[in-house]
C-alpha cells in the first residue's frame, strides 16, 4: 500500500482530471470497468459552482504528439454533480477525490466547503488554472495569489488538499511554495500548455474557444523539468503528470521527485492504459 | 449479421485489442479494410470503432496520426470478419489505407449507439453520402436478415464517378451525383422528396456530410418522418472520456457522438453544422 496524503493506495497510477469519466465508462464497459479499474484513486472532472454547457465545436485538435483540446469544463454544477454523480462514483473501488475551480476566493471556499461535507469524498483538488474574474489573472500563474487562495479555502478542509499547478506561469516552482506556504498538502502538476491551431488555410483559430490545452508525449519532457524545479523547492508530496505513456515515463517522472503518477491523454488511446503502466511499474 | 440497438447489448471489451488486418480491398476512391475479431461482440449496425495501426502510427506529416481513428463497422461476416470503409484524406486514413493481410489494428470497440428497427408497416430510406454509407451497409445487412429487404431503398449520393463505385457495397442502390456522371445529377437529397412524396409511412436512416444531413433533417421535420443519423465528430477517446465530440443538442448543452450518438434521432438537433 502507498500513502498520500493518508490516502491509501494500491499503486501510484491515477489519473488527471477530466481526463476519464467513470460513470461513462461503465455504461459503455460494464462490470469490467469496476473489477479491472486503471487507477488507485479517481480524480473527477472539474466541478463548478454552476453548471457549464462546455465550449462550442471544434473542441479537438490532434497536434504533433499530442493533442490541443477546448472541451470548456463541461459539468452538471456542484448541485448536480453531488446530487447525481456522486453516488455513483462512491460506488468505485478507489479513493475518490474531487476536482473544483472557482473563479473568485468565495466560489472555491463554497466548492470545498461542500466537498469537506461529503464523505464519500477522500480529497480535493483545486483547478486553479482560471482567471480571476477582477484582475483576469489565471490565479495559479500568481504565486501571492494563489497563496491567499490556498490559505482561504484551506480553512475550510480537513480533507487533504491537492493544488493542481498551471505550467503557463514564469516560475512553476514558485507557485508550488506557495501553495505550500497556503497549507497545500500536495500539488499536482502539469496542467495542458496553452495551445492553438489554425483552421487548415484560414487566419482563423480551429478551436471554438480559440485557444486551448496541449497535453500527450508533446509535453512530457515540460513535465520532467517542472516537476524536478517543483521537487526542489517544496517537501509537499507531489502528483506528476504529462505525456505518461509507460512505466519508463511514469518511472522518469517519480526520479525527478513524484510521488504518484497520473495518465491522461493515453486513457484516450487506451481506458486501460493506467492499469498496464502500473502493473510494469510494479515489476520494478 | 448484426443486431439492433433496441436488443440488450453485450458491453464493449475493456481495452483496445490487437486484432489482424485480413484484407484490403479497393473500391473506387475507397477501400475497404478488414480485421478479424473472432472473439469480440457482433455490432449493432450504427456502431463504430477506435482504430489505429500498430506500427507506423505516427511521424507522418505534422509528426501525426496519434490519436485513434472512430469508423464505423460498414460489415460483420459470421466468422468474425469486420470491415471499415476508409478514404485517404489525412495521415491517419492514409496509414490504414496502407495497411495489409499480415498487419496488425488496434481496435476499442464496438462503440456508441445504433440504429433502431422501423416500426411495422413502414419502410426504411437508408441515405448515404460519400464515405457515409458505411454504417447504411451494415444496417442494409441487418435489414435483409431480419426484415424484408424490399421494404427499404437505398439512396446514395458521391460527388462523381470513381466515388459512385461504393455503391456497389449496397444492393439496389438509387444514385446521385453531383457533377452527373452517375445516375441522378445532382442531390441525393432530390431523391429522397421523391421517395417521401409517395405518401407510404416511412423512416430514414442517414449518414453523410453535414450539410446533406441538415438538409435530411430539415426536411423530415416538415413531413413529420422520423430520422435517425449517424453524425462524425472528430473524437480522442470514443468511449466519453474525452468530451470532445461535442454536438449542440435543439434543447440546449451538447451530446456527446461517441456515447449518445453515433446514431442519433434528428429531432434532438437543432441543426447539423
Amino acid at each position: 500500500m502507498i500513502d498520500f496524503c493518508g490516502l491509501k493506495l494500491v499503486h501510484r497510477v491515477i489519473n488527471g482530471s477530466g481526463t476519464f469519466d467513470a460513470i461513462a465508462a461503465r455504461e459503455v464497459f460494464g462490470e469490467q470497468l469496476a473489477q479491472r479499474f486503471p487507477f488507485s484513486a479517481f480524480v473527477s472532472k472539474t466541478i463548478t459552482l454552476q453548471p457549464r454547457p462546455g465550449n462550442p465545436a471544434p473542441r479537438l485538435w490532434e497536434a504533433p504528439a499530442g493533442l490541443i483540446n477546448s472541451i470548456g469544463l463541461p459539468n452538471k454544477g456542484l448541485d448536480g454533480y453531488i446530487r447525481e454523480d456522486l453516488p455513483q462514483l462512491a460506488q468505485l473501488p478507489v479513493p475518490l477525490i474531487t476536482n473544483v475551480m472557482g473563479s473568485t476566493e468565495q466560489e472555491l471556499c463554497e466548492l470545498v466547503a461542500a466537498c469537506q461535507a461529503q464523505p464519500e469524498i477522500a480529497a480535493i483538488e483545486l483547478n486553479v488554472s482560471c482567471p480571476n474574474v477582477k484582475t483576469g489573472l489565471d490565479i495559479g500563474s500568481d504565486p501571492q495569489q494563489l497563496e491567499q487562495v490556498t490559505r482561504a479555502v484551506r480553512a475550510h478542509a480537513a480533507k487533504p488538499l491537492i493544488v493542481k499547478l498551471t505550467p503557463n506561469t514564469a516560475d512553476v516552482a514558485a507557485c508550488a511554495a506557495a501553495a505550500q506556504r497556503g497549507g497545500a498538502d500536495a500539488v499536482s502538476l502539469i496542467n495542458t500548455l496553452r495551445a492553438m491551431a489554425l483552421a487548415p488555410g484560414t487566419d482563423r483559430p480551429w478551436l471554438g474557444g480559440r485557444t486551448g490545452g496541449l497535453s500527450g508525449p508533446a509535453i512530457r519532457v515540460v513535465a520532467l523539468a517542472q516537476v524536478a524545479a517543483v521537487r526542489a523547492a517544496v517537501e509537499l508530496p507531489i502528483v506528476g503528470m504529462g505525456g505518461v505513456q509507460s512505466a519508463a515515463h511514469a518511472r522518469d517522472l517519480l526520479r525527478a521527485g513524484a510521488d504518484l503518477v497520473a495518465v491522461g491523454t493515453e486513457s484516450f488511446r487506451d481506458p486501460t492504459a493506467a492499469a498496464r503502466i502500473a502493473a510494469q511499474l510494479g515489476q520494478g | 449479421m448484426s443486431f439492433w440497438q433496441d436488443g440488450a447489448a453485450p458491453p464493449t471489451p475493456f481495452g483496445r485489442r490487437l486484432l489482424p488486418v485480413v484484407a484490403n480491398e479497393q473500391v473506387g476512391a475507397y477501400r475497404l479494410l478488414w480485421m478479424l475479431d473472432r472473439d469480440g461482440p457482433p455490432p449493432r449496425a450504427g456502431q463504430f470503432a477506435m482504430i489505429a495501426a500498430a506500427q507506423g502510427w505516427g511521424g507522418g506529416v505534422d509528426e501525426r496520426p496519434f490519436l485513434p481513428r472512430a469508423f464505423s463497422i460498414a460489415r460483420r461476416q459470421e466468422d468474425g470478419r469486420c470491415a471499415f470503409l476508409i478514404e485517404d484524406v489525412g495521415p491517419g486514413t492514409a496509414r490504414l489505407c496502407a495497411l495489409q493481410p499480415g498487419e496488425e489494428l488496434w481496435v476499442l470497440g464496438p462503440l456508441g449507439c445504433g440504429f433502431s428497427r422501423a416500426p411495422e408497416g413502414h419502410k426504411t430510406i437508408l441515405l448515404g453520402g460519400g464515405i457515409g454509407i458505411a454504417p447504411l451497409m451494415i444496417l442494409q445487412d441487418t435489414i435483409a436478415v431480419e426484415e424484408a429487404l424490399e421494404r427499404s431503398v437505398a439512396l446514395l449520393g458521391f460527388r462523381g464517378r470513381a466515388h459512385a463505385q461504393g455503391a456497389s457495397l449496397l444492393r439496389d442502390p438509387v444514385l446521385a451525383t453531383d457533377d452527373g456522371s452517375v445516375g441522378h445529377h445532382g442531390l441525393v437529397t432530390d431523391l429522397l422528396e421523391q421517395q417521401l412524396s409517395d405518401g407510404y409511412p416511412a423512416v430514414v436512416r442517414a449518414c453523410g456530410p453535414p450539410a446533406m444531413l441538415e438538409s435530411v433533417r430539415a426536411i423530415c421535420q416538415r413531413d413529420g418522418v422520423q430520422a435517425e443519423l449517424a453524425l462524425e465528430a472528430g473524437m480522442a477517446c470514443g468511449y466519453g472520456a474525452c468530451y470532445g465530440c461535442a454536438v449542440p443538442r435543439r434543447d440546449g448543452g451538447y451530446l456527446r457522438v461517441c456515447v449518445e450518438g453515433p446514431v442519433v434521432d434528428a429531432a434532438e438537433l437543432e441543426q447539423v453544422a
